[in-house]
């Protein structure tokens, strides 16, 4: 497994010069590596878990945790930090994995993913894991908590920002859209949320469970500042994340579209692989071999303690 | 009736005890807007029904504090959890059958992160009255009793509601509150005492003993004269905490009466009947009676009507006590 790479530290301002631009990218790109490899590894060893959204999310999730969000791995839980919540709780695998990734958390703890005593609950929960900030696993209310968290940071002048991840099919519960409402209408302009748009949802495409477009409409017609990019361009997640942190009207929304199953041929855009389902010995080979390990460090991996 | 029972039941009578007197709910809301002057964390989450709930006394006070959410209860439940994760004391109001849609959202997005967060529910019961079935809540009690570490609150008169009000912004932890819409019967004193899990013996007595909550307290203090011209002596005891029970109260009323009689205005299944039932399975199993509404839905009505038509006035929870006493003479537990 890669060594946990240190934390970018984050730049208000653009990023102008070239070469710093890419080191950063490149440190990101490592991290989005390391997201998907743990993420199947506690997957793996768990016997079960949702394998394709935690690939899909991997490069958000490094875009955030690699550079985005302010939280002092010395002290990650204070007040003033940025919140993020994971509002698509079954990703709680790539949750945990970027935790790993940028040194919040052990590497080795994600082999205890939703196991019995283990704090990696298969959804994530905040009294066991505090820096998920709060429980989720019920889709359309970490989005609910994160517009409370900011609009709360707001009322106490605490300057943080809150950030939540959703799932595309996360976007069905009416909830979803209630808190839409909510967040414009208090202008939480301290309050980006961004979608894994990878199409699929649990038993099909999203167009043939329940269509979604036109999507981008929506959310302006909510009020919403919209952005919409590829969420596998970690520059682009980048730049996104910056204009929205300066936009200072209302929430804002990245639409990022993405691949279930990213970074693994034969998971990609399959709704098998949706899960909850169980990665075979032959199967997480392939996978971390698609991502570029070698068979040592895989035998290590997957037989490893 | 009522007022004679109480005022006997209470010793020193002052002229209100017994009156018709605030609704709970704004008894509820005047004491909010005052507690929260001193607790600036305090905040009122509200679904553009704050006139129903009483926080409208709040909202004029503390205007910056109070968070319109519109008609949309499952966003705003889970957004006071999120409120109560960065320091602030939510009080999330609606009515309690709105609370029950957003059920879920106390349950993962508050109860389970144990959020300082208090739902606090105004038309509970039959109690409600005219808008009928689809607005009386008869299930609240069993469905937020069954949410783990979620405390449940029930007063029975505006001077308990005040207090208890106090005592949920105190506590730290998750909370549901009942109030009611009705003007409720005044049965205490100032200087009356709340505290959460303590029941409190309203009426002294050796045969049987009333368990109520709620608006029917009153009526339990009522059935316990009503039984007295048949030479019953009945102990009442408000219960307004349901949950934390106060089980070492309900023992001891237990071993010393040897008979129970449960009263609510809420479904028999599950509420204050359901927890002091499974408190005396445990401890000590006596004969004991529900009073409350069998296991149906509410009616249009005026609440004094619909108590009759549903079986929760005096006279019922009297007959009641009279089955339980003759169950404890056969010795039929
Ligand atoms: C309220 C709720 N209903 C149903 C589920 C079960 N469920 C878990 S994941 C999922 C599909 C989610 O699809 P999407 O939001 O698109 O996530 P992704 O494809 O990114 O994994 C469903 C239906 C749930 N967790 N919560």
């Amino acid at each position: 497994m890669l060594p946990a790479v240190a934390l970018p530290h984050r730049s208000p301002e653009p990023l102008s010069f070239q070469g710093e631009h890419l080191r950063r990218l490149t440190a990101l790109a490592r991290i989005a590596l390391e997201i998907r490899r743990l993420s199947l590894v506690g997957i793996y060893h768990a016997g079960s878990g949702h394998p394709g959204g935690s690939l899909s999310c991997a490069d958000i999730l490094a875009a955030l945790y690699g550079a985005e969000l302010a939280i002092s791995p010395a002290e990650p839980q204070d007040e003033g930090r940025d919140r993020f919540v994971l509002s698509k709780g079954h990703a709680a695998p790539a949750l945990y994995a970027a935790w790993a990734a940028v040194g919040l958390l052990d590497p080795a703890q994600v082999k205890s993913l939703r196991k019995l005593g283990s704090p990696m609950q298969g959804h994530p929960h905040v009294l066991d894991a505090p820096l998920a900030e709060t429980s989720t696993g019920s889709l359309g209310q970490g989005f609910s908590a994160a517009i409370g968290m900011a609009i709360g940071l707001r009322h106490r002048h605490i300057p943080a920002r809150v950030y939540t991840l959703l799932g595309d099919g996360e976007l069905q519960e009416g909830e979803v859209w209630e808190g839409a409402m909510c967040a414009a209408h208090y202008r939480l302009s301290n309050l980006c949320a961004l979608i894994d748009y990878n199409k699929l949802q649990s038993d099909d495409l999203n167009a043939n469970i329940m269509g979604l477009e036109p999507l981008a409409d929506k959310w302006r017609a909510f009020g919403w500042h919209v952005e919409e990019l590829d969420g596998h361009d970690l520059g682009a997640l980048l730049d996104a994340l910056r204009r929205a942190s300066e936009h200072g009207k209302g929430p804002s929304v990245l639409i990022c579209n993405t691949v279930k199953g990213r970074g693994v041929p034969f998971m990609e855009g399959k709704p098998h692989w949706h899960g909850s389902v169980k990665i075979k010995e032959d199967e997480i080979f392939r996978a971390l071999a698609a991502l570029g390990m070698g068979e040592d460090e895989i035998r290590e991996a997957v037989h490893g303690g | 009736m009522a007022a004679e029972a109480q005022t006997r039941a209470t010793q020193a009578a002052p002229s209100l005890i017994g009156s018709s007197g605030d609704t709970l709910r704004e008894a509820f809301g005047r004491a909010l807007a005052e507690i929260a002057r001193e607790n600036e964390r305090i905040v009122v989450l509200d679904a553009d029904i704050a006139g129903g709930t009483g926080t409208h006394h709040f909202r004029k006070e503390h205007a910056g504090r109070f968070f319109q959410f519109g008609i949309a209860e499952q966003n705003m439940m889970a957004a006071a959890g999120g409120m109560a994760h960065v320091g602030l004391v939510p009080f999330v109001t609606t009515f309690a059958v709105f609370c029950l849609r957003a059920i879920e959202q106390a349950r993962l997005s508050i109860a389970y992160p144990r959020r300082n967060a208090k739902i606090v529910a105004s038309h509970p019961g039959l109690d409600v009255g005219p808008d009928g079935g689809s607005a009386q809540a008869l299930e609240d009690i069993a469905a937020f009793r069954a949410i783990p570490g979620m405390t449940v609150i029930s007063p029975a008169d505006p001077i308990e509601m005040a207090k208890a009000t106090a005592a949920v912004a105190a506590h730290v932890g998750p909370v549901y509150m009942r109030t009611g819409r009705s003007p409720a019967t005044r049965l205490f004193e100032d200087d009356h005492v709340f505290e959460i899990g303590k029941g409190q013996v309203l009426n002294p007595g050796t045969d049987a003993t009333i368990v109520a909550c709620g608006v029917e307290v009153a009526r339990a203090l009522e059935a316990a004269h009503l039984l007295e011209a048949d030479g019953l002596s009945v102990r009442v005891v408000n219960m307004a905490t349901i949950k934390p029970i106060d089980a070492p109260l309900l023992a001891a009323c237990a071993r010393e009466t040897g008979a129970i009689v449960t009263a609510e205005d809420h479904n028999v299944y599950g509420g204050l009947g359901g927890a002091v039932a499974e408190a005396l399975a445990q401890s000590h199993p006596v004969p004991i009676e529900f009073v409350g509404v069998h296991d149906r839905f509410g009616a249009s009505g005026e609440p004094a009507e619909l108590a009759e038509a549903f079986g929760l006035t005096a006279p019922f929870i009297a007959d009641a006590a009279r089955k339980a006493i003759a169950r404890k003479k056969r010795g039929i537990s």
